[in-house]
């Protein structure tokens, strides 16, 4: 597999969220508005990037009965180094994602992409992989918290272009599972018209 | 298989440590300055000088204020943290009084409020109505439960909150200048006042 595959198939064939459905937790919770989702994509993208990179580098050593905990614990401390810089350095963006940060470390997409590709691959492939599933993941969750906070608060990043209330369901969990769903279906039309 | 997991625990937690020891200043700093600017933006213009931190004691609970003073020395106002309990978890709100107990302006500095709903109390439309909002006057609470505060469409619980939260902090104005309470009841506008002071002040303490 080339390196641009690598990338390219965590955005398409191995989406995390439309295609393999990993990472629901974060999906659901944090598209509430395109920011929202953006950040979360983003935040997760360079937990998965770090998390890739040192867990193949370390994955030799690990003996197969402690992999898990040690994985984990990787994550885990990428994910407070993460919580402190952007406390330090981005007070507003911590704000809104403040919750959701340490939710990254139980994101099964990191874990799982540490056990199916990081542990058996290169530090440069990990990375791309990590890099493509991230991506993947970013456009999704910005997709999905767009058509939220398009239906239900009536604006695009903030930006409000219809007066009053949208539909107030959408921005609450029933309508973050209504429009997962038909993303879903539709990123499968699309997807499966272009395999044909 | 136990040295290899120490290794890497030992590893993780120093580069934590590190990493905190780095990030400290510029975290501090950071809350410190937003702290000081939520400060100025709700107290009159004259206000130059702000003082330390001070904390009082209400109702069961510890509240922190700040006095702050305009350039010939004298008070001109006081920003009071409240911490009503709202929807999505408590909500920290700075309310700024002028020298006269009028409330000057209030600003929220954290909440986790459903977006799209509460969390439009940090929006003018809804805040705006607070500023020059005389206490002894106007009645904290919302138009539902017969007081004067035009609710947030749709999200009474995180209005009743907000209204609640500048009720107690008129009283702790009143406990900090030592006159007797303004409201009979701070948590007049909460459907169960003693549960939701309880609540508020547990978080204030647990800070």
């Amino acid at each position: 597999m080339g390196k641009f595959q690598l990338i390219t198939k965590g955005l398409i064939k191995e989406n995390p969220t439309f295609v393999l459905l990993l990472g629901m937790c974060p999906t659901l919770a944090t598209t509430t508005s395109a920011i929202n989702g953006m950040s979360m994509g983003l935040a997760t993208l360079f937990v998965l990037v770090l998390s890739n990179m040192a867990i193949s580098l370390t994955a030799p050593y690990i003996p197969d009965k402690v992999r898990i905990p040690s994985y984990i614990v990787i994550i885990a401390t990428f994910v407070t180094l993460l919580q402190f810089v952007m406390q330090a350095y981005v007070p507003d963006i911590y704000e809104t994602l403040g919750l959701f940060i340490p939710l990254i470390v139980v994101n099964c997409i990191v874990l799982g992409r540490a056990e199916a590709f990081a542990n058996k691959n290169g530090v440069l492939d990990s990375a791309l992989d990590g890099l493509g599933i991230g991506l993947g993941f970013t456009c999704s969750l910005t997709v999905l918290g767009l058509v939220r906070e398009i239906l239900g608060s009536g604006s695009a990043f903030g930006f409000k272009f219809i007066e009053g209330d949208g539909i107030l369901a959408f921005v609450l969990a029933p309508g973050a599972f209504l429009a997962l769903g038909y993303l879903i279906v539709i990123f499968k039309k699309l997807t499966s018209k272009k395999a044909e | 298989m136990t040295v290899c997991l120490l290794a890497i625990c030992l590893v993780c937690s120093g580069l934590l440590a590190g990493v905190y020891a780095l990030t400290k200043g510029p975290i501090d700093a950071a809350a410190k300055a937003k702290n000081e600017a939520a400060i100025k933006e709700v107290l009159p213009e004259t206000a130059v000088t702000i003082e330390e931190e001070r904390t009082v004691e209400y109702n069961g609970g510890t509240y922190t204020y700040n006095l702050a003073y305009d350039e010939k020395g004298e008070v001109v106002g006081c920003a009071i943290n409240v911490i009503p309990v709202g929807f999505g978890g408590p909500i920290i709100i700075k309310v700024g009084f002028d020298k006269n107990g009028i409330i000057w302006n209030t600003k929220v500095l954290s909440q986790a409020e459903t977006p799209g709903l509460g969390a439009k109390c940090v929006e003018p439309a809804f805040s705006e109505q607070f500023k020059g909002w005389n206490p002894a006057e106007k009645k904290l609470s919302v138009k539902k439960d017969g007081g004067d505060v035009d609710a947030i469409t749709a999200s009474t619980i995180t209005s009743r909150a907000y209204a609640e939260g500048l009720a107690v902090a008129t009283n702790v104005l009143c406990a900090i200048a030592g006159t007797p309470m303004l409201l009979d009841s701070a948590t007049g506008a909460s459907p169960s006042p003693e549960d939701a002071s309880a609540e508020s002040s547990e978080v204030e303490t647990s800070k």
